[in-house]
């Protein structure tokens, strides 16, 4: 099945480019170089101008609230143009980005959580992005906030796992192994896309550059596993584990997501599956393998669901042959778990030269589809 | 590994002559271009190469017909053999996978790319056809579809399993790898070209997942027998000719006799396989390094021909008519001779392999035995009941991989497809 390309593409750049033109001589609330001003309370955030040029666009800020807050400038998907965390109350700050031609937010996050308050801005001017379905923005914005979750939730059970190896507490280390890598697991395509942190984090042995020192999870998992004995080199190994998921956790917000990227990070997702879990190679120490396959496919699932409603209207063969071959290999993988809503999975070494064979063709009935979707949600 | 009586023949098999894929692939490539001019306001049309001028077929073979290409075709150079086991349970949905096969075999074997090609497609999609065989002839590819006895355990086709599609017995001598044996699907690829051949399986596999999986795979690399009169009947791995008497693509009458199935075979009920065949398949291990140390005695005594001409035991020529009793009681021609079996005849295809090495530093090779037959239980069981009881050669081969397949009747025209006689509910 092959999806005909419709040439609108070029047809909506044009047209985008001739709005901008026009838009260059609309009025806008404030003039160039004017600073809008951004009042932030507990539960308000007021801004002096809706509408600004592109350019350089600078934001005054002052909490007037009772806590700390931070102003962030947003993508109509959620991704973070810039912000300022930790604004305390009483205090002012004076934020500046250069902004192309758009649809914005400036949201208050009073408490630094949350969804925070927000107030529309648009960008006028020329080179405007075009216009992307706003389900599409919406399916970007959640999986960013699952991202966003998953590393949230894995800190504290890296830090579990840490503590553990600085105990000294071999056994107790190694319970906490497979657990703190489900959420990075789930959104690794994520994680990826900052180049500097998976290399920190999550290398093997044979995936090591010439010179690279060996750090992170597998670097753990040998010590803990094979050599069994932990020694000051890995105590400080899983400090630096954690620091480097913390600065994982940090830059989620900023990450490039496209639907485009979404479809294809899930379909990577069965990749990974497919070359290092099914083979064994990824926790070759530890044959937690089936821990890392199911956060894989639950991270590729997730992503398919956010994208399921755009992809099933150009699509709906496929999306639903994706559900049936999801609902199939998560069949295939309960067969290794007695309890559902646990992650205790049979150790990857017990399961035989057949039972690896049924995974991987289910593996293999599953990735093929998915490597639709792009197109289904690009079209 | 067997010897059958069959005078070499004339010419078989169509050969005509086609474009090359870059031709029909530059021919699509000018329909892209032009539907993506007229999109701006429209869909772009469809690649559509059908009216491409076929004239000229040269290295292809015709892929309709009343039975299989692949089997009285003149044999290729190349092989890759695959065997699928079923995955889905939806009858509707493995009568769809057998049309989609059908239509990409047809491309295939016509020297086109799968589906809407390898490139100028979404950038966002993986292209339609893996790309491999751009630029390279149709190679003279077949591609012959099976089913094996398991398949009959599925789709409510029961009674439909024909009663010579039995299932092999134990043979003295076996050591069947489970993981090289049976199958519910066959597919063999043949081509004068390994890349096209290997091309064809890979993209089959591929429209093929989630409905069916590989069990397992054999490239061959040469073959071992010929349909074709007059050629030299080429060496085995041993460094023998065998099999030199095949039957011929030509032979009309043989062909009916001993591999087409025939009107009444397996009366009504079996009616779906007029036209079709029977096929042996065994991956029989070499011990080479053995062989190797053998005089040169010993080696024509248990082939019962001599090594440079391949003429049997006192004769000159390889296509000398053997005198059995020459032969020592247990050499291979002997033993394999229609004369010594009643008659029993095979078309054979193998090919040989070789699959690197078996980590004790031997090569792990041998022949992929491939015979066609009107019916097994009048073919190859009773021949093989018999070899594997008393061929000296047993001392150097070990059949470690097996199955038998059903080969439906050929593909009519270009709105038949492969099955449809067992499995469309109107046949």
């Amino acid at each position: 099945m092959r999806a005909v390309r419709l040439s609108l593409v070029t047809a909506v750049a044009t047209a985008a480019a001739l709005t901008s033109m026009t838009a260059c001589t609309s009025k806008s609330d404030a003039s160039d170089g004017d600073a809008i001003q951004v009042t932030a309370a507990d539960s308000t955030c007021e801004t002096s101008a809706k509408t600004v040029p592109a350019g350089q666009v600078t934001l005054k800020i002052e909490n007037k609230g009772s806590k700390a807050t931070e102003v962030e400038i947003v993508f109509p998907d959620d991704r973070i143009v810039s912000e300022k965390e930790n604004i305390g109350p009483g205090t002012k700050y004076t934020l500046t980005a250069e902004i192309k031609a758009g649809s914005y937010e400036i949201a208050c996050r009073p408490g630094m959580k949350g969804h925070g308050v927000r107030q529309k801005l648009t960008v006028t001017g020329a080179n405007a992005a075009a216009k992307r379905d706003p389900a599409l923005d919406q399916a970007v914005a959640q999986y960013r906030q699952y991202a966003q979750d998953q590393a949230d939730e894995t800190v504290p059970l890296a830090q579990k796992f840490a503590d553990a190896i600085k105990a000294g507490d071999l056994e107790a280390a190694k319970k906490a192994y497979a657990p703190s890598r489900i959420g990075w697991e789930r959104t690794e395509p994520v994680a990826e896309s900052f180049g500097d942190i998976d290399p920190k984090t999550d290398t093997r042995a044979d995936g090591l550059e010439q010179g690279q020192k060996w750090t992170g999870w597998h670097r753990l998992e040998k010590a803990l596993w094979q050599d069994k004995k932990i020694g000051a080199e890995e105590k400080t190994l899983a400090d630096q584990l954690v620091a480097d998921l913390k600065d994982w956790q940090q830059r989620v917000g900023k990450a490039e997501i496209t639907p485009t990227s979404m479809a294809n990070g899930a379909k990577e997702l069965l990749d990974e599956v497919a070359t290092g879990k099914v083979t064994g190679e990824e926790d070759r120490y530890s044959h937690t393998d089936l821990v890392d396959f199911k956060a894989n496919v639950e991270g590729a699932q997730k992503a398919y669901e956010l994208l399921k409603p755009v992809a099933e209207k150009n699509d709906a063969a496929l999306t639903g042959e994706l559900d049936k071959q999801f609902a199939a290999l998560n069949t295939v993988l309960d067969k290794y778990r007695t309890d559902k809503a646990s992650y205790d999975f049979v150790s990857y070494d017990k399961v035989g030269k057949d039972q690896r064979k049924e995974l991987s063709d289910a593996v293999n009935a599953l990735a093929e589809p998915l490597s639709k979707l792009a197109a289904a949600v690009a079209k | 590994m067997t010897e059958t009586d069959t005078p070499e023949p004339g010419a078989g098999g169509q050969t005509g002559a086609a474009p090359s894929r870059r031709a029909l692939i530059g021919w699509g490539g000018a329909g892209l271009a032009l539907g993506a001019v007229a999109a701006g306001g429209a869909v772009a049309l469809a690649k559509d190469d059908d009216g491409a001028d076929r004239t000229d077929t040269a290295g292809a073979v015709e892929f309709h017909g009343a039975h299989q290409a692949g089997i009285a075709t003149p044999v290729q150079d190349r092989l890759h053999f695959a065997a699928f086991d079923v995955k889905t349970d939806d009858r509707a949905e493995f009568v769809q996978l057998m049309k989609d096969w059908t239509a990409a075999a047809r491309r295939m074997t016509a020297g086109r790319a799968v589906g809407e090609g390898a490139y100028g497609g979404l950038a966002e999609a993986p292209p339609d056809d893996t790309g491999e065989a751009l630029g390279l002839p149709p190679s003279r590819l077949t591609l012959t579809i099976g089913f094996g006895p398991s398949l009959f355990d599925k789709f409510g086709l029961k009674d439909r399993r024909p009663a010579a599609l039995v299932d092999l017995p134990p043979f003295p001598g076996d050591n069947l790898d489970r993981s090289r044996t049976g199958g519910d699907l066959c597919v063999q690829a043949c081509a004068d070209d390994p890349q096209v051949a290997v091309h064809a399986i890979r993209n089959l596999a591929r429209i093929g997942f989630g409905k069916v999986a590989i069990r397992w795979s054999q490239l061959g690399f040469g073959k071992t027998s010929s349909t074709t009169p007059g050629a030299q009947t080429p060496r085995n791995l041993f460094g023998f000719k065998d099999g030199t008497r095949n039957i011929a693509g030509t032979e009309t009458g043989r062909l009916e006799k001993f591999v087409w199935v025939g009107d009444g075979d397996g009366g009504a009920k079996d009616a779906w396989m007029h036209g079709g065949s029977y096929l042996v398949a065994r991956r029989i291990r070499m011990q080479i390094e053995v062989w190797d140390r053998t005089s040169l005695q010993e080696q024509e005594d248990v082939f019962g021909r001599d090594k440079g001409e391949g003429a049997p035991v006192g004769k000159a020529k390889e296509h000398d008519e053997p005198f059995l009793k020459a032969m020592k009681p247990d050499a291979h021609v002997r033993l394999a001779h229609p004369d010594s079996n009643d008659g029993i005849t095979i078309l054979r295809r193998g090919y040989s392999f070789t699959d690197g090495t078996d980590g004790l530093g031997r090569l792990d090779a041998g022949l992929f035995f491939l015979a066609y037959q009107r019916d097994p239980r009048k073919g190859f069981i009773p021949l093989q009941r018999r070899l594997s009881a008393h061929d000296a050669l047993n001392e150097y081969i070990q059949h470690v991989g097996s199955a038998v397949f059903a080969i439906p009747p050929g593909v009519r025209d270009a709105h038949d497809w492969w099955g449809r006689t067992l499995l469309s509910e109107e046949a």
